[in-house]
């Protein structure tokens, strides 16, 4: 009997050859993927790194919204023209708390894993209202209604809330403290600013839309923005410390 | 009543019940709205079964009559006319989105306009509102067929027709108000995901029954292809959408992967996105429609097996070339890049064996325009198969990703592969199933090969010409060793190459609105044929064998 005949099994037998397909496909994912969750590199812990706060979370999930990720990445190659255009390439750890991710696949803008603290507050609120008037040749839609609109931040909460079922390190007073987090880092001024620092180290409260009246959505987007990438200091990364 | 009859009522009343409720307590508008949707479709659900349990005869339909198989091909029609209907669609949000990036001015300043949220309108409905119907209308026509037998199911077809187009107005819809996951290609929220998993196992176990029943002793080729597609989808589907919903009455759920284990999960699917819907699919309906359409037996049957094993085995090792150079670790990268490569062979193994097919039968080239749009998207589909494994390798890779160049590549694929395969399955399907003996213009066909692969080659030599350019833009230096180009200036470079992109997908769009019309003189055309054709044609698919 042929080699060829012998695959007579899988024609006459639909179980069969479902089982046969289940088994092939299985295998690459498995070798693939498995491993992320076990290796040093992909789950290295780095100083700096924490959860969003409330503002930068719900600034998140406009991004997300919006569909940003669709011209935007964030991930910097370790190539030299990419590690001069952007900063310090990007690392696994840099979007441990990332979900989903934001990596993107395509750049028609610049890409945004390091844009933290590179612009004013007031060049994002302009950008985002009109790309134009700030970079002429720009082909970004406009995002006027992000200014206009007050964040919804009812929902934050439990946002944390899943987010910690995850794996997400909020603790319960992070998470009840969420809808004053997010005006606490809205202000400058707010007396709780250092309290706010302490849950959320290095995390930059101010009114980042320059309407000190309302919490905008703009406000959301832009602390979330800010705070892209200036996790970790690379001054004091230690590179070699994950080497396999 | 039948026990679906009554199971599906109570089913889709419970579901009205539930979506009212839900729809009352929503946190946001937009989910509401989405509520009331379930609500209003499951009602009209409930009416409609109960209706057509009143109208219908007493007995179910035979499942052979004068023992010939009653085929059951309502539920095609209808997949096969969404088909053309969701394709335009897709089509011109495409050439909407392709004029956005020329003049952003069309933007319109208004949120569901906006490009972010219309790209994935584009891609999801020219993937899975015109694909997945086609890919449902000619599987649900093609197991019928090759297993000589009616379909199984009485209700449950049309579920999966109908269910699966809901699934797409509650997508496509979620997309413009900003309800969405931000993972390409997957971006439905949970409850549509939800939703697509119970439709999607009834339509494997449609098309799983179907098979069973058959009265032919093997499975024809193209059903494996098509039995890989469904199973294969539904494992990545749940893989990549594993979520936990922010709560009942809330449309955001937050995906359980994160960071670089879900980037990797992201393009495991991704990747096979393609692989199995946009290729094990289509080539199941390449090995249908060809040898039928060009009367020859499919080139060679040992190919079939081995290039079959060979593409759903490699295939799903691919997804990292979406992540070379990124967080995700470089032996994960390099395997990615090296299966990507060996994934190059059984691509051509498919191509070679639907080329050859016409051994024997070249000249219809010339006489038939509709086998014509089929050969030259298996011809499409070699040539991207070809680019995809190049620009899998790292060192291409690195000037090629997140340009142009990808997005040429994909419509490549998705313009002359999947978008020509589908046509031309259209174009045999529609008289099939209205029983004319043939389209109402071949000559129309013809106007619609030649305009759309002018909007084809326009398309992807244009994005050839801008991915390359931006690449070589982005990491250009001076002689003293600067940076030469800002960002925005690589922008302002891609301008002609979007306006001639456009200009492409224009010529695209018209070449399916003659399709259109194409379609609809066909089905209301008087003249029908007394019997169907295809006993010959029967023989000799099964001559391959």
């Amino acid at each position: 009997m042929s080699l060829w005949s012998r695959h007579k099994i899988f024609e006459t037998n639909s179980i069969i050859l479902i089982i046969g397909v289940l088994f092939v496909i299985a295998i690459g994912g498995l070798v693939e993927i498995v491993p992320l969750f076990y290796l040093k590199s992909t789950i290295e812990k780095v100083d700096g790194v924490r959860p969003y706060t409330p503002l930068e979370l719900a600034g998140r999930n406009i991004y997300v919204r919006e569909g940003c990720y669709n011209c935007h990445s964030q991930m910097v190659r370790p190539l030299r023209d990419e590690v001069e255009r952007y900063g310090h390439y990007s690392l696994a750890a840099e979007s441990m708390y990332d979900r989903p991710f934001q990596w993107g696949s395509k750049r028609t803008g610049p890409d945004l894993a390091r844009v933290g603290n590179k612009y004013s507050d007031d060049w994002h609120r302009d950008h985002l209202n009109d790309p134009r008037a700030v970079v002429p040749g720009s082909i970004m839609p406009s995002y006027p209604w992000l200014e206009a609109k007050e964040l919804d931040a009812r929902g934050v909460a439990d946002d944390m809330k899943v987010q910690a079922i995850l794996g997400a390190p909020y603790s319960p007073e992070m998470i009840a403290r969420a809808e004053t987090d997010v005006r606490i880092q809205s202000n400058a001024d707010d007396p709780n600013v250092a309290d706010l620092t302490k849950r959320y180290p290095n995390a930059q409260a101010r009114n980042f839309d320059n309407n000190p009246r309302k919490v905008t959505e703009a406000d959301a987007l832009i602390a979330y923005l800010q705070m892209l990438g200036t996790q970790v200091d690379f001054k004091l990364y230690d590179n070699k410390a994950n080497v396999r | 009543m039948t026990f679906g009859e009554l199971g599906s009522t109570l089913a889709f009343a419970a579901l009205a019940f539930l979506s009212v409720i839900i729809a009352a307590k929503a946190h946001t508008p937009e989910y509401a709205f989405h509520a009331y949707l379930f609500a209003a479709a499951s009602a009209a659900a409930t009416f409609t079964i109960i209706n057509r349990y009143y109208d219908r005869p007493a007995a179910l339909p035979p499942l052979t009559i004068n023992g010939k198989p009653n085929y059951n091909m309502g539920p095609v029609k209808i997949a096969t006319i969404a088909s053309v209907v969701w394709g335009i669609a897709g089509f011109t949000i495409g050439l909407l989105i392709a004029l956005q990036l020329a003049f952003p001015a069309l933007n319109l300043d208004t949120a569901w306009l906006s490009f972010g949220r219309m790209r994935p309108l584009h891609t999801s409905a020219v993937i899975f509102a015109f694909g997945g119907n086609v890919l449902i209308a000619s599987s649900f026509y093609v197991v019928q067929r090759t297993c000589r037998a009616r379909m199984v199911g009485d209700i449950a077809p049309w579920f999966v027709v109908l269910g699966y187009n809901f699934f797409i107005v509650i997508a496509g819809t979620g997309y413009l108000l900003g309800i969405t996951q931000g993972k390409e290609y997957a971006e439905p929220e949970w409850y549509a995901d939800l939703w697509l998993t119970v439709v999607w196992v009834a339509y494997f176990l449609v098309f799983l029954g179907t098979v069973i029943r058959r009265k032919e002793p093997h499975i024809y080729v193209a059903n494996w292809f098509y039995l890989a597609f469904i199973l294969t989808i539904a494992v990545l589907h749940l893989g990549n959408n594993a979520s936990i919903p922010v709560s009942i009455f809330s449309p955001k759920s937050y995906i359980v992967w994160a960071g670089v284990q879900d980037a990797m999960v992201q393009w495991w699917y991704g990747h096979n996105a393609v692989g199995f819907f946009l290729t094990a699919g289509f080539l199941a309906i390449m090995y249908y429609f060809i040898p039928k359409r060009a009367e020859r037996p499919v080139y060679s049957y040992r190919l079939s097996i081995i290039h079959f094993w060979a593409l759903i085995f490699m295939y799903i090792w691919a997804g990292p070339h979406h992540l070379h150079y990124t967080a995700l670790p470089d032996w994960a990268q390099t395997l990615g890049m090296v299966f990507s490569v060996m994934l190059w062979m059984p691509s051509w193994g498919g191509m070679i064996n639907g080329l050859m097919t016409l051994s024997g039968a070249w000249d219809k080239l010339r006489t038939d325009p509709v086998l014509r749009l089929m050969v030259v998207s298996v011809a499409f589909y070699g040539m991207a198969t070809f680019e995809g494994p190049l620009m899998s390798v790292k060192a291409v890779n690195s000037l090629s990703h997140y340009t142009d160049w990808t997005i040429g590549h994909v419509h490549s694929g998705a313009l002359g592969w999947v978008g020509y395969v589908s046509f031309g399955a259209i174009y045999c399907l529609v008289p099939w199933l209205w029983n004319k003996k043939e389209l109402y213009s071949l000559k129309a066909v013809s106007w619609h090969f030649w305009i759309s692969t002018l909007g084809i080659v326009l398309y992807i030599t244009s994005m050839w010409v801008a991915g390359i350019l931006q690449g070589l833009m982005w990491r250009a230096y001076t002689s003293l060793g600067f940076l030469e180009y800002s960002f925005i200036e690589t922008v302002e470079a891609m301008h002609p190459f979007y306006i001639i992109r456009a200009l492409g997908g224009a010529l695209f769009v018209a070449g399916s609105l003659i399709m259109a019309w194409n379609v609809w003189k066909t089905i209301v055309s008087a003249e029908a044929v007394e019997e169907e054709p295809s006993v010959r044609l029967k023989s000799v698919l099964m001559a391959a064998e």
